[in-house]
């Protein structure tokens, strides 16, 4: 899974807004294929960090790549690698599931024929042909999450961002969510994700946890509840977290 | 009651987080009072015209130069030929051509008869008329002087007009009352509206119906920052013209606020029934805008008389609220009527606000159920 | 290219899902035509005229009927006195009084001159000049006529007389609806342009798609044109549908070239289109944007030439009035429609709506940040 090939990598990655220190100095890396998990309380920095990755945001400070460009001169190349599914719900609520994989599908240069075999199966894949053309208005929130991930791997990029991508979804919607990130992952997908889930962060490769805006922790589970002498993940977080002087 | 003052306090928290907006909401007033009161303006001044002089003789240059100091005229030098001139009214060069025929003067004094011609482009008629008329009795003086308009006439009638209100005919007591109408129709109607509109579409309007406040009670409290932030407006708009446009009230201060505060309720009303009728924030703000926009304008009777409309449109503006407080504002502004001057007027208003009321709260219980 | 056709399906979808939208922007715009300008009637007509004639003498009532018959007033009533004809200009039921003094026949014979009052209410200073002038015309006409009678007319033809022949271009008849058609579609077009794409970008970022649009390596001008093409599309309808109603409901033909007056509502409604885009990347909210532009629109209905002349305005004014693309729309509309102007005639309006329409859609590009 792990062949060492780096496809992020942070130094002292910052962000500020006036005087608050969103992120501050974040410095990790992430291998080509794994599940890494970006884990912190709320108000953390997670998003902040996560958008900067993106391209969306531009740090104030630091430095970082993703697939081998660089985020302040080549944000629009890293677009191309890259894809991403936000906290907030963002497929349009007023076209039908068919027309939002066609629209997303037809931004990252699918051509038609790809298009077709693509969202037929993807469609498929996720047992919503009922519902091709229904609004994806009047889906319910487990299927709009999971469409959400599809329409974000849609295009086979390097890498894709999830930011808390299960939150207010139930326990069987987050394992099958669970199945189609590992599916992606198998197929070479880097997978970054932020939960602030303690059993999905036993999902991941590694896992780095973030407290008010700084990187406290990082390796693979087991690493982390044997270093802090925990035996969950539960445990290792609130440890860490109960430090925090921001608000949760 | 402190139920509602909290939420009270959390729309005026709304409304004063949003600088741009409140800029535009205090800007408006300002605008429309400067355009109105100084950009705008009835009298037609600076025309572009055209004047051909076949005849070049002293008769048509002593007009010509009448013309020219005049000041409603600017002489256009370059057209000078009637293939040029069709251009000019084409390109929108000249509004007007004068053409002295040859032998003017000759004809003038020796046959007792001369013509002038002059084409006006009436593609605009009020301006085509008003030039002309202008042109008119410019020829008319000239030609009474030549009579030896010295002499007096016998059997004179004399007219001695006053102008009541407005002496000097400006155009500010017309259009205050109209700039006011309007801005307080369109800025509650579209706030209020808008406002509710997208408690709705974001689904924060579920969290408040569930608290044990009264629904009514949750939309009239979106109201009142409204009515506070418009009748801010009306002390505005009425300091400025008064203080910039040296119109003084002639009226009750009280009585002018307190119909204000009527007719801003009137508006508030239907925008509250707009919003409660409406889904998204997009079709309140068409209806609210585009379709109150114009109406207003056209319908209050501020800048196109009533009286002038064929009967259905009469009969339309009377719905239009706009009307019955211009004709309010006007009464007490301008001729300082008192109550029992508008009493009609203001009774109307308060009938279109009980209508509107009430058929809000009948489409609101009725999206409870 | 290919881009733009995908995001030409999604916009296109979503305008024609929102049936509510779609209703409102093409009928409204099309009865306010209909309506609007049989209202916006400007001629001053039907002036309410009373009248306190204390003389009852035969010269009096000739007068008044003098008056009367002239088609600019409307007999309100008679009243003893000026006292109790006031109440009614306070009531707005009669806009002009007219007195005769007691002894206006005696005094007009005998001493050679007589006074007549007239109170004008002058709230709406351009009515009350216009009536209180034609009114002093009418009585210098019937003056004219008194002293017919009383002098051999031989005095008269001895001095030179100017006659004036006036003719009025492009419109004889006056017909004010001519004159306000035009300007109310020109209006009407670009409240459709402006509210519609002001509101689209910041509607995205409000409901928060524009992040997933953000992260693609979508290039920022094709965005920007895939949201102001449908808009065009749809502005280009509801031109067509103004113009077949000006010509349906008032008999206004296009005098000018057809093509001319496409391309320069093509090239206009780049420029409103672009404007409204500009806002919208400048704005949070639909609110704020919606307000905004709002604001604008006023200044530009209002300083557009569409109730009074941009010459008479001060310099000042002139020059806000240059920059206000609406302003350029109403003159090149009426010009066409009405005067028959062609190509040459718009060329300098239409360079300037080009120079409008790539500032204001090159600032809508280059101020639309994917990046934050």
């Amino acid at each position: 899974m792990n062949s060492g090939e780096t496809v992020i990598k942070t130094a002292n990655l910052t962000k500020q807004f006036g005087d608050f220190v969103a992120v501050n100095q974040i410095s990790f890396e992430v291998y080509k294929g794994e599940i890494f998990g970006f884990l912190g309380a709320n108000g953390a920095g997670k998003t902040t960090a996560m958008r900067m990755l993106c391209g969306l945001s531009i740090p104030s400070s630091g430095n970082a790549t993703v697939a081998g460009f660089d985020i302040y001169r080549q944000p629009e190349q890293i677009k191309r690698q890259i894809g991403y599914m936000s906290q907030k719900f963002s497929l349009y609520e007023d076209l039908t599931v068919k027309e939002n994989i066609h629209f997303f599908g037809g931004i990252y240069g699918l051509d038609n024929q790809e298009l077709k075999t693509k969202s037929d199966a993807l469609i498929a894949q996720l047992g919503l042909q009922s519902e091709a053309k229904t609004l994806v208005r009047e889906l319910p929130l487990g299927w709009k999450q999971k469409l959400a991930f599809s329409v974000s791997v849609l295009h086979k990029p390097k890498i894709v961002f999830l930011d808390e991508p299960t939150g207010g979804v139930d326990p069987v919607t987050r394992r099958q969510f669970w199945t189609l990130i590992y599916e992606a992952a198998s197929n070479g997908i880097t997978v970054f994700v932020t939960t602030h889930y303690m059993d999905e962060a036993e999902y991941c490769n590694r896992v780095s946890i973030m407290v008010d805006g700084s990187i406290e922790a990082l390796g693979t589970p087991q690493e982390l509840k044997t270093q802090l002498n925990e035996t969950t993940m539960d445990g290792v977080f609130y440890q860490l977290a109960r430090g925090a002087k921001r608000e949760a | 009651m402190e139920q509602f003052i909290a939420f009270v306090k959390k729309e005026f928290y709304h409304v004063l987080r949003d600088r741009r907006t409140l800029f535009i909401l205090f800007g408006m007033p300002l605008a429309q009072i400067l355009i109105f009161g100084f950009a705008l303006t009835n009298e037609v001044k600076n025309a572009r015209i055209a004047v051909f002089d076949q005849a070049k003789d002293e008769a048509s240059q002593q007009l010509i130069s009448r013309i020219t100091a005049s000041g409603y005229f600017e002489i256009q030098e370059d057209v000078m030929d009637n293939s040029l001139m069709e251009d000019a009214f084409k390109s929108g060069k000249i509004k007007l051509a004068i053409i002295f025929p040859r032998h003017f003067e000759n004809d003038l004094f020796h046959q007792h008869h001369a013509q002038i011609q002059v084409i006006a482009d009436a593609s605009d008629p009020n301006t085509a008329t008003t030039l002309t008329s202008y042109i008119s009795s410019i020829i008319q003086d000239y030609q009474a002087e030549l009579a030896g308009g010295a002499a007096v006439m016998p059997y004179q009638i004399i007219p001695e007009i006053r102008m009541l209100y407005n002496p000097q005919l400006k155009g500010a007591p017309n259009f205050v009352p109209g700039v006011m109408a309007l801005v307080l129709m369109l800025v509650s109607v579209m706030m209020t509206a808008i406002s509710i509109v997208r408690e709705k579409e974001t689904g924060t309007m579920e969290v408040l119906l569930v608290s044990p406040f009264k629904p009514t009670w949750v939309i009239l409290s979106k109201a009142v920052p409204y009515l506070i932030l418009s009748l801010v407006n009306v002390l505005t708009i009425l300091l400025m013209s008064v203080y910039v446009l040296d119109l003084p009230i002639a009226g009750s201060w009280v009585l002018l606020l307190a119909e204000s505060t009527l007719f801003i309720i009137t508006c508030l009303t239907l925008g509250i029934f707009i919003s409660i009728k409406t889904k998204s924030q997009q079709v309140a703000m068409l209806i609210s805008l585009m379709g109150m926009l114009l109406p207003t304008i056209m319908f209050s009777g501020f800048m196109f008389p009533i009286e002038n409309m064929p009967l259905p449109l009469q009969l339309i503006s009377n719905v239009v609220p706009a009307k019955w407080f211009y004709i309010i504002i006007k009464s007490i502004m301008i001729k300082g009527l008192g109550f029992e001057g508008i009493w009609k007027e203001t009774l109307i208003l308060i009938m279109i606000t009980l209508f509107f009321f009430l058929l809000s709260l009948r489409s609101f219980k009725i999206r409870l159920e | 290219m290919k881009t733009i056709k995908f995001l030409l399906q999604k916009e296109f979808k979503q305008i024609f899902r929102n049936k509510a939208i779609l209703v409102l922007i093409m009928v409204m715009p099309i009865v306010q035509l209909i309506i609007l300008p049989l209202a916006a009637d400007y001629e001053v007509k039907n002036i309410n005229l009373s009248v306190v004639d204390q003389d009852h003498s035969p010269y009096s009532r000739q007068l008044i009927s003098t008056i009367t018959a002239s088609g600019y007033f409307r007999l309100q009533g008679y009243h003893p006195s000026i006292q109790e004809a006031y109440p009614l200009i306070e009531q707005d039921k009669s806009d002009l009084i007219l007195e005769i003094p007691q002894g206006f026949e005696r005094n007009l014979i005998r001493e050679g001159k007589q006074q007549l009052y007239i109170a004008v209410n002058a709230i709406n200073g351009t009515k009350a000049g216009l009536g209180g002038a034609y009114l002093t015309r009418i009585i210098r006409d019937y003056n004219q006529d008194v002293r017919m009678e009383w002098i051999p007319p031989t005095r008269f033809q001895a001095s030179p007389a100017i006659e004036i022949v006036s003719s009025n271009r492009f419109n004889p008849l006056l017909n004010y609806q001519f004159f306000m058609v035009p300007g109310i579609l020109a209006i009407l077009l670009t409240m459709v342009g402006g509210f519609l794409s002001a509101l689209n970008i910041v509607k995205e970022k409000e409901i928060g798609t524009i992040e997933q649009i953000n992260v693609t390596p979508i290039k920022k001008h094709h965005f920007i044109l895939g949201k102001l093409i449908p808009f065009w599309v749809l502005g280009n309808v509801v031109f067509t549908l103004g113009l077949l109603v000006s010509w349906l409901v008032y008999g206004i033909f296009l005098q000018g070239n057809l093509l001319a007056m496409y391309c320069f509502i093509w090239v206009f409604l780049f420029a409103i289109l672009g404007f409204g885009l500009l806002i919208s990347t400048y704005t949070d909210t639909q609110q704020q944007a919606m307000f905004i532009m709002f604001f604008f629109m006023m200044v530009f209905i209002l300083m557009g030439g569409l109730f009074t002349t941009i010459e008479s305005m001060p310099g000042w004014a002139k020059m806000i009035s240059r920059l206000n693309p609406v302003s350029y729309l109403i003159t090149v509309m009426r010009m066409i429609i009405l005067k028959g102007s062609g190509w040459i005639d718009i060329l300098p309006h239409m360079g300037i709506m080009l120079l409008f329409s790539g500032i204001l859609n090159g600032w809508a590009i280059w101020n639309y940040r994917k990046t934050s």
